[in-house]
């Protein structure tokens, strides 16, 4: 909403600066989104006479101007063809910065004549885009006088952010009316004396709306005999100020009335009109040729006006082609309407119309002003237009709007923190137009007819803070109850946070990516089901909500090796999608690392990475969120977005706790990412939380030595390594107390098909120190069960 | 009897000469071996009768301990030398360039929401969680947003496809929707603060379509405006480590409160750069207000007798401001250098005891 300093003063006597206002705006909740200071900009720019214009020797569509500054005359060289003598122009001196290039203007001089200044363009003052010629100015104003001031171009201009509920302030009286009652001046009254009818109105109004509400009133009016035409200059700047093209006096006044008083009007040219209007709900298969150019196909449930013939506008949202008004228009009629908010929001959305009209519907009217309204653009076309007057036609009525409020005025201070006496709240809300009586131990409020936005006491008690001041709010630290706060996050939030800083300690960099993805992606990685299609994607390329967080991690590390960071390490902790309901949504840890485990170093070439790594990543991400590596099982098999032969499951009996391995390879390829490249999913809140809170198991430390023995085995090259191990912790569980692989061979010394797997065996004696003997029938029992388990043989 | 004089010049000589502690060795041997000289000297004892024996005997013992400490100290200068030979051999080239640990990072925006939390946990907060993907209740008619309201039309909505019965689910466009999924399971008193993925339709230099937010939402029966500025201005003060910075509170609207404040902090915007802190500029930085009684109703929570205030803020905004982070894009782009810049370490968890930075 944009307004002139000078057009709010029509409105609001005070003696208030500027910045004063501004700063009362933005404390009564009327943000003021910038300040328009154009008399600043246009400050060095004169009105100036062009005394001569003579044909510069040198070039034919040059001229060389001599022009009276008003205080001096000067010669100009000027391109314009429209510069003449005797006309009057915009002068620029040197040394002025042209607003619209921002450049500073110097002498100058052009084929070979002096050049002392500039004669300006509408376009070149960013007043238009009028490049055409320069500027010529009307008789009458005085030479050397600031352009600016002699044309009202100093006033300045305010764009205020008007909030949805506050549709009484998409018109500059309402803003008026707000700094008013905040004590920066005086509302001055409003003329809005019914123009008396010279005859009956002729057009008759049927109001078949589908419902009451859909159009409760509906005015009209005829005014005869007029002539229509450009409206004066002071209609056509106010207009122009807030950014509106002045078409025609009719016109213009719609506008201006929507604007000053946030009263939107409609005019036809009445001799367009065929027979009866009836405002009705539209039929299918109507279409209306609107004012803007565009043609809209109708449907039921939008509001339209009609005549005998066809849809002549749609209510509250935009006029008809048809019957606008021209320069030719002679008969007018005018439309004062209260169209339902709901509908006209609905059918502007439908039909994409931006209007200043459906801006201020949907917003919800005065529904009391609509007579004053129609009543107060008649006689501003009788006075820029002439014509014969109707009496006013109205159809329907003012729906009630009058409703009492109770309001407990200490309800300020417990609602609102504010003491503050009653005396001074009833005054504030009386100041605001609300009727104010007492109701036994409360008050009955009643506010205005334009104030629909107030519906109970919380919005009053906001009013009344509002006016006096947020500020004054005495600010009150948060109490708690006892000493200390409860922990602020639950044990499975934390071990997200466990998760989330065991990997990154792990060297794996956090990354944030889209919960939505392109649906070619999401099927490479497990499914893009309908129902998590995005209906109305920003682009292609996020339109389904993500199955798995690994295809933007893929993305992401192929967008760094483009950009020469290659071997990305790259995690994310987020959420992923099933289904659309809550339960759908699985929170994971995501990690992939892609191409070497570092760049080559001088005490490390680096190697490729490999599914061991990507297990080691889940393994710790797990283990963070609760599950010890221990506890796990795993299976050679992963989904389909994995290698077949180089990736597993990760699980804790019925539980899935994750995946892990080398990226398929066929994957990669459709992704366009380079390889090799490994990584884990793990689904951090399936691991379960502890039934209780139990304290550490009791730790006994043996007093006796332990005993490390070392054995080799030949196995078949496919056996799992994990089921060696296995045997070899349950050959005494007591007394074995770790077991470490520390090779894995195959080559010379081992025959094709097998190979070596070399442990070391930690053992631990709790009731004396080993014997010899005893230490030989163990490592019989081991190689006989690692034998009976594995197949395999100790290796000599 | 001979006196033993000459034989303590040679045992100390023969220690003095050794120059390796092998040579050492083989002269302790030598002296006090089974066959040394002393040893063999001590053997002559028995030999001897009365005061001859305990003299000869004192003599020798006194012999055998000097030769003992000397051999001794020789043994130490030896091993002194041998260690100072081999050291001035043993070089390392410590300008080689050592392996570089832990090159892993928190994003900038986990750690900030890390930052919210600690500061409103410590004010009694907890934080609640809630599905990104909601329906049209929570999302939009518990909050007072009904289907044609203008509000409605000011967030970008992403809609999922139309269920059999007509329902759509949408992308939540804020994180309120947790105040009420959390008023519908809880009873009061309610503290909680929701951080989160929000999403809306909007593509540009100062918009993503998924975004952060954090909510909060306090709900007992005394609660009040007052609480709302007191409880935001410490929040404020706290984040931006600024202990004078102004927070300003002006009236706004939301559906979903009544009465209504968006909160300001301090800025100057002098030379170009801006500023966080007192300034004589203001920088928009979240909403808030008194929970619409409406929102109470709707959630099952009876409005004559509760109240309290929610807020919402954006998180990219808020770590923007703290960090310096000049572009919006960028904090979804992951790209491995800003990562790393703007990054932090595992290690650094802020808390309210220990800081919430270094």
């Amino acid at each position: 909403m944009k307004t002139t300093l000078a057009w709010l003063k029509t409105h609001l006597e005070t003696a208030a600066t500027l910045d004063e206002i501004v700063a009362t705006l933005v404390m009564r909740g009327l943000e003021v989104d910038g300040i328009e200071n154009r008399g600043k900009d246009l400050a060095p720019f004169l009105v100036a006479r062009v005394v001569s214009a003579e044909p510069h020797p040198n070039a034919d569509k040059l001229r060389l101007c001599r022009v009276d500054t008003g205080s001096e005359t000067v010669q100009v060289v000027c391109g314009a063809p429209n510069a003449r003598a005797g006309m009057l122009g915009v002068f620029a001196p040197p040394g002025a910065t042209i607003p619209k290039s921002g450049l500073v203007l110097k002498q100058s001089t052009i084929r070979g004549q002096a050049s002392n200044g500039m004669l300006c363009s509408a376009a070149e003052l960013g007043l238009s885009d009028d490049h055409q010629g320069i500027i010529e100015l009307p008789e009458g104003l005085p030479v050397g006088r600031r352009f600016a001031a002699a044309m009202g171009l100093d006033d300045p201009i305010l764009d205020i952010k008007v909030t949805p509920n506050r549709g009484d302030c998409l018109g500059v009286r309402g803003i008026a009316r707000d700094l008013a009652a905040s004590g920066l001046g005086r509302l001055l009254p409003l003329d809005v004396s019914p123009v008396p009818g010279r005859f009956p109105c002729p057009v008759a109004v049927h109001l078949a709306g589908p419902d009451d509400k859909a159009c409760p009133l509906f005015i009209g009016r005829l005014v005869r005999n007029l002539r229509n035409g450009p409206s004066p200059r002071w209609l056509q700047d106010r207009l122009v100020a807030i950014g509106l093209r002045p078409i025609s006096a009719l016109v213009d006044i719609t506008n201006f009335v929507t604007f000053d008083l946030g009263r939107p009007l409609h005019v036809f040219d009445a001799d367009k009109l065929a027979g009866d209007l009836v405002v009705r709900g539209a039929r299918p298969g109507e279409s209306l040729a609107a004012l803007n150019g565009r043609s809209y196909a109708l449907d039921a449930g939008m509001t339209v006006i009609a005549d005998d013939r066809e849809v002549l506008s749609l209510g509250g949202v935009i006029g008809g082609e048809s019957t606008g008004c021209t320069e030719a228009t002679r008969n007018v009629y005018i439309e004062a309407a209260l169209f339902d908010p709901v509908r006209t929001a609905a059918t502007g959305r439908t039909l994409q119309v931006q209007s200043d009209a459906r801006y201020r519907f949907e917003r919800g009217l005065d529904p009391d002003f609509t007579r004053p309204g129609i009543e107060i653009a008649t006689r501003l076309v009788l006075e820029l237009c002439g014509g014969d007057p109707s009496e006013v036609a109205v159809s329907g009525a003012v729906p009630e709007w009058r409703r009492s409020c109770r309001f407990r005025p200490a309800r300020t201070l417990s609602l609102g923190g504010l003491d503050l006496p009653a005396a001074e709240q009833r005054r504030i809300l009386t100041a605001l137009g609300c009727t104010v009586n007492e109701a036994g131990d409360a008050l009955a409020v009643e506010p205005p007819s334009w104030r629909g936005d107030i519906e109970g006491e919380a919005d009053l008690v906001e009013e009344v803070l509002r006016i006096h001041g947020y500020d004054h709010i005495p600010a009150v630290a948060p109490s708690r109850d006892g000493a200390l706060p409860k922990p602020a996050l639950s044990l499975a939030q934390r071990r997200r946070g466990f998760v989330r800083r065991t990997l990154a300690s792990r060297g794996l960099v956090e990354a944030v990516t889209f919960s939505f993805m392109p649906k070619k992606l999401a099927e490479l990685f497990g499914a893009a089901p309908a129902s998590l299609g995005v209906v109305n994607p920003i682009s292609a390329d996020l339109d389904q909500m993500r199955p798995s967080i690994l295809p933007n991690l893929l993305q992401a590390a192929q967008r760094n090796a483009d950009r020469g960071q290659s071997c990305a390490a790259l995690f994310e902790l987020g959420p992923q999608y099933r289904d659309d309901t809550p339960e759908g949504q699985d929170l994971v840890a995501a990690g992939l690392r892609v191409g070497r485990t570092g760049p080559k170093r001088w005490d490390d070439p680096g190697r490729p990475v490999d599914a061991l790594l990507a297990k080691a990543d889940a393994l710790a991400a797990l283990a963070a969120a609760g599950a010890a590596a221990e506890s796990l099982q795993l299976v050679a098999e992963a989904p389909e977005w994995y290698h077949p032969g180089r990736a597993a499951t990760l699980r804790l009996g019925p539980k899935l706790l994750g995946y892990f391995g080398e990226l398929h390879p066929g994957v990669l390829k459709e992704m366009k990412v380079d390889g090799p490249a490994v990584g884990f999913e793990v689904f951090v809140d399936h691991v379960p939380l502890p039934r209780s809170r139990r304290g550490r198991a009791p730790l006994k430390l043996s007093p006796f030595q332990p005993v490390e023995r070392d054995f080799a085995f030949i196995v078949e090259a496919a056996l799992p390594a994990e089921s060696l191990l296995r045997a070899v912790r349950g050959v005494d569980r007591k007394l074995v107390a770790e077991v470490r692989l520390f090779d894995v061979y195959t080559g010379t010394g081992v025959e094709p098909g097998k190979k070596s797997l070399a442990v070391t065996v930690v053992l631990q004696p709790e009731q004396a120190t080993l014997t010899d003997e005893a230490l030989e029938a163990f490592a019989q029992k081991l190689i006989a069960a690692v034998e009976k388990a594995t197949g395999g043989t100790l290796r000599r | 009897m001979e006196s033993l004089d000459h034989l303590r010049d040679e045992i100390l000589r023969l220690i003095r000469q050794a120059t390796s502690l092998d040579a050492l060795e083989q002269a302790r041997i030598a002296i006090l071996g089974r066959k040394g000289r002393v040893t063999e000297l001590m053997k002559g004892l028995g030999a001897l009768e009365g005061a001859d024996r305990r003299e000869r005997g004192q003599a020798l013992n006194l012999l055998k301990g000097e030769a003992e400490e000397a051999i001794g100290h020789a043994a130490r200068r030896l091993e002194d030398e041998a260690l100072r030979a081999r050291l001035a051999q043993e070089r390392v080239d410590v300008s080689l360039p050592v392996r570089a640990e832990g090159d892993g990072r928190i994003h900038a925006l986990s750690q900030t929401i890390d930052e919210i939390v600690a500061i409103f946990g410590e004010m009694g907060f907890s934080v609640a969680e809630g599905p990104d993907i909601e329906d049209d209740f929570h999302n939009f008619a518990a909050l007072n947003i009904p289907p044609e309201h203008p509000a409605r039309q000011e967030q970008d909505t992403f809609y999922l496809p139309e269920h059999r019965d007509g329902g759509r689910k949408v992308l939540r466009t804020h994180t309120s929707p947790v105040q009420v999924r959390t008023m519908q399971s809880i009873a009061p008193p309610i503290r909680i603060i929701v951080p989160g993925r929000t999403f809306r339709s909007d593509h540009d230099a100062t918009h993503s379509p998924m975004f952060h937010q954090v909510e909060g939402l306090v709900i007992d029966e005394a609660t009040h405006m007052g609480h709302l500025k007191g409880c935001l201005i410490e929040f404020c003060r706290a984040f931006f480590d600024i202990d004078d910075l102004p927070v300003r509170f002006r009236p706004s609207y939301f559906p979903f409160t009544e009465p209504s404040a968006e909160v300001d902090i301090g800025c100057s915007r002098d030379g170009g750069g801006l500023k966080i802190g007192a300034g004589g500029d203001w920088l928009e930085i979240l909403g808030s207000g008194m929970v619409h009684p409406k929102v109470l109703a709707n959630c099952g929570i009876d409005p004559a007798r509760y109240q309290g205030f929610a807020f919402g803020m954006g998180i990219e905004r808020i770590a923007m401001l703290k960090y310096g982070i000049p572009d919006l894009r960028a904090i979804y782009d992951n790209d491995l250098r800003w990562l790393r810049h703007y990054g932090f370490l595992p290690l650094d968890l802020p808390s309210m005891t220990g800081g919430l930075g270094r």
